[in-house]
């Protein structure tokens, strides 16, 4: 019984937080069919936002929210500076554009601060545990399920309540049509990498939270996880982001209780066969779009 | 209304339109006629600012609409209805309205326009919190040209509203166009269903290859021998069964 609780709990956090990378990438990819490979980054720039205020007097709540601000801006400002004009040339020059700014930006980190990794700055309580019917739990991975899942029922309610998050839904179905209804492509596609950078923010406050530190290539397994959870889920849905976000996660907990220690090694095969195996049987990934 | 003069257009090095001229005027209820792949849908794609004329200009209450993105086409008062209707499948039937509102700020507007919309379509009204993909084709069709009317615009555009439609739901979209003319609607419709689109327009162009071969009145084009079978093809010789249409 135990054991299933402490199962669950794993998969929950670990999922949920999936399920907000998945759901920032598949954001943009939805609307502009572009896998944004600087969605990793944002991470990053978070990550080193919260190293720079290290020593400030700041409450720690307040750095918090500088860098999910430094992500978002960061978001924003690359889809200003860099995606939108090459966005009317080709799909191909915003896939490359979208790794010369990943390339860059981990460049610039280098360069500019360390290769080395940098600590960053947590609350006191990320590191506690409290007990509860008479079990451990971690207090990060319940915040991080109780703020994920939040952030997922705020978004679903801005997707179906407000007029933008309406626009926002129908131009990743059709985006043509869309701003023939007289939506602006400047306004959805901005709004979208505002919230996936937004999003981005969010999880790199749990994501930092594991190891306590920052370095240049922080980005690039968040980048993986969000896409392998938005290819297992279907990039067409974004409901299909969510789910394929708890799969993975219900995959990686899996492999690491029930195989063998030996075998625990190997887990990226396994997660990257069932990948393969998803697209060879189920292209379209398990929720379908339309 | 509506002018387009010489309007060139291509899909990279394959040339579309080798310059159709087309006049719209207040209150007309105009067809556009031509067999699959004459340029049809791309002369409306060019209007709707989707597709950048490469040549020629078009003006819209004598404003030219050169260069404009589709977002601020539809500010000028043109609505499209487009080919394969295009409505969003995932979002309700009163999603899909409220963005053909998108560029109305007054709300009670909308409220008194969807309530409209219900009673003109009760199909729609009744459905108003159903998912949009779960109407039928018919269904969907309505659902388009509802979703169009909501930015009460003051041009119509429809790209062959009765594609794909049983027989009895064509004569209803074709009772819809002729009772929305009447109303005072400007239209501009698309079809290869020649012969309803004759009975209900005011005037027509035929055209083909990407050129307008032919305009006029439907007396004048029905008095050019031959006219279906030259341009549109042989499926079309049901004439009179009032459901004939150019091959697929
Ligand atoms: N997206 C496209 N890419 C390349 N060629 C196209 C595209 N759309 C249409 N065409 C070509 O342009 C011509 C006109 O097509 P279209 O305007 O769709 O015709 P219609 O609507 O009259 O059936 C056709 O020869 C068609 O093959
Ligand atoms: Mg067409």
């Amino acid at each position: 019984m135990n054991e299933a609780i402490r199962f669950i709990v794993d998969v929950a956090s670990l999922g949920s937080l999936y399920a907000l990378m998945a759901l920032g990438l598949v954001l943009v990819y939805g609307i502009l069919r572009l896998v944004n490979f600087a969605y990793g980054e944002l991470i990053m720039i978070a990550g080193y936002t919260l190293y720079l205020l290290s020593g400030s007097p700041l409450p720690w709540l307040v750095m918090a929210a500088c860098a999910v601000v430094a992500a978002l801006a960061a978001s924003v400002l690359t889809e200003r500076v860099a995606f939108r004009p090459v966005r009317e040339k080709s799909l191909t020059a915003m896939l490359i554009t979208s790794f010369a700014v990943s390339t860059l930006f981990q460049n610039a980190a280098l360069l500019f601060i360390s290769p080395r990794a940098r600590l960053v700055p947590l609350p006191d309580l990320f590191s506690e545990s409290i007990v509860i019917g008479g079990m451990l739990f971690f207090v990060r991975e319940l915040l991080a399920i109780v703020v994920s899942i939040s952030m997922l029922v705020l978004f679903t309610a801005l997707l179906n309540r407000t007029v933008l998050g309406i626009a926002l839904r129908a131009a990743a179905d059709n985006f043509r049509m869309t701003r023939m209804l007289g939506v602006p492509a400047n306004l959805v596609i901005g709004v979208a990498f505002a919230i996936s950078g937004f999003l981005a923010g969010i999880v790199a406050l749990f994501w930092l939270g594991r190891t306590a530190s920052v370095m240049p290539g922080i980005g690039l397994e968040p980048l993986i996880v969000a896409f392998v959870a938005t290819v297992l889920g279907g990039m067409q849905s974004l409901v299909g982001a969510v789910v394929g976000g708890y799969v993975l996660a219900l995959m990686t907990v899996g492999i690491n209780t029930f195989l063998p220690q030996a075998l625990v090694d190997y887990r990226q095969a396994f997660t990257f066969s069932l990948v393969i195996l998803i697209l060879l049987f189920r292209p379209e990934g398990l929720v379908r779009g339309k | 209304m509506l002018e387009l003069k010489d309007v060139h257009a291509q899909y990279g090095a394959i040339v579309a339109l080798r310059g159709v001229s087309i006049h719209v005027a207040e209150g007309d209820l105009v067809g556009l006629l031509g067999a699959n792949g004459a340029g049809k849908t791309t002369t409306l794609l060019t209007i709707a600012g989707v597709i950048k004329p490469s040549r020629g200009e078009i003006t819209f209450r004598g404003v030219s609409l050169a260069g404009l993105p589709p977002e601020m086409i539809v500010r000028k008062g043109i609505a499209m209805v487009p080919e394969g209707r295009e409505i969003f499948p995932t979002l309700t039937v009163q999603q899909n309205l409220r963005l053909g509102a998108f560029i109305r700020r007054n709300r009670v507007e909308y409220r008194h326009d969807l309530e409209e919309m219900g009673e003109l379509f009760p199909i729609l009204g009744e459905r108003m919190h159903q998912s949009a993909g779960t109407l039928s084709g018919g269904e969907q069709q309505q659902l388009a040209i509802a979703r169009a009317l909501m930015s009460r615009p003051r041009l119509l555009i429809l790209d062959e509203p009765s594609l794909g439609l049983a027989p009895r739901l064509v004569d209803q979209v074709f009772r819809l166009i002729a009772r929305l003319r009447r109303e005072g609607m400007t239209i501009l419709l698309v079809e290869q269903n020649v012969i309803q689109t004759l009975r209900i327009v005011d005037r027509a162009y035929l055209i083909s290859m990407g050129q307008v071969e032919m305009s006029g009145t439907p007396e004048e084009l029905k008095r050019h021998v031959d006219m279906e079978s030259v341009y549109l093809g042989a499926t079309v010789a049901a004439r009179g069964g009032g459901q004939g249409r150019g091959a697929p």
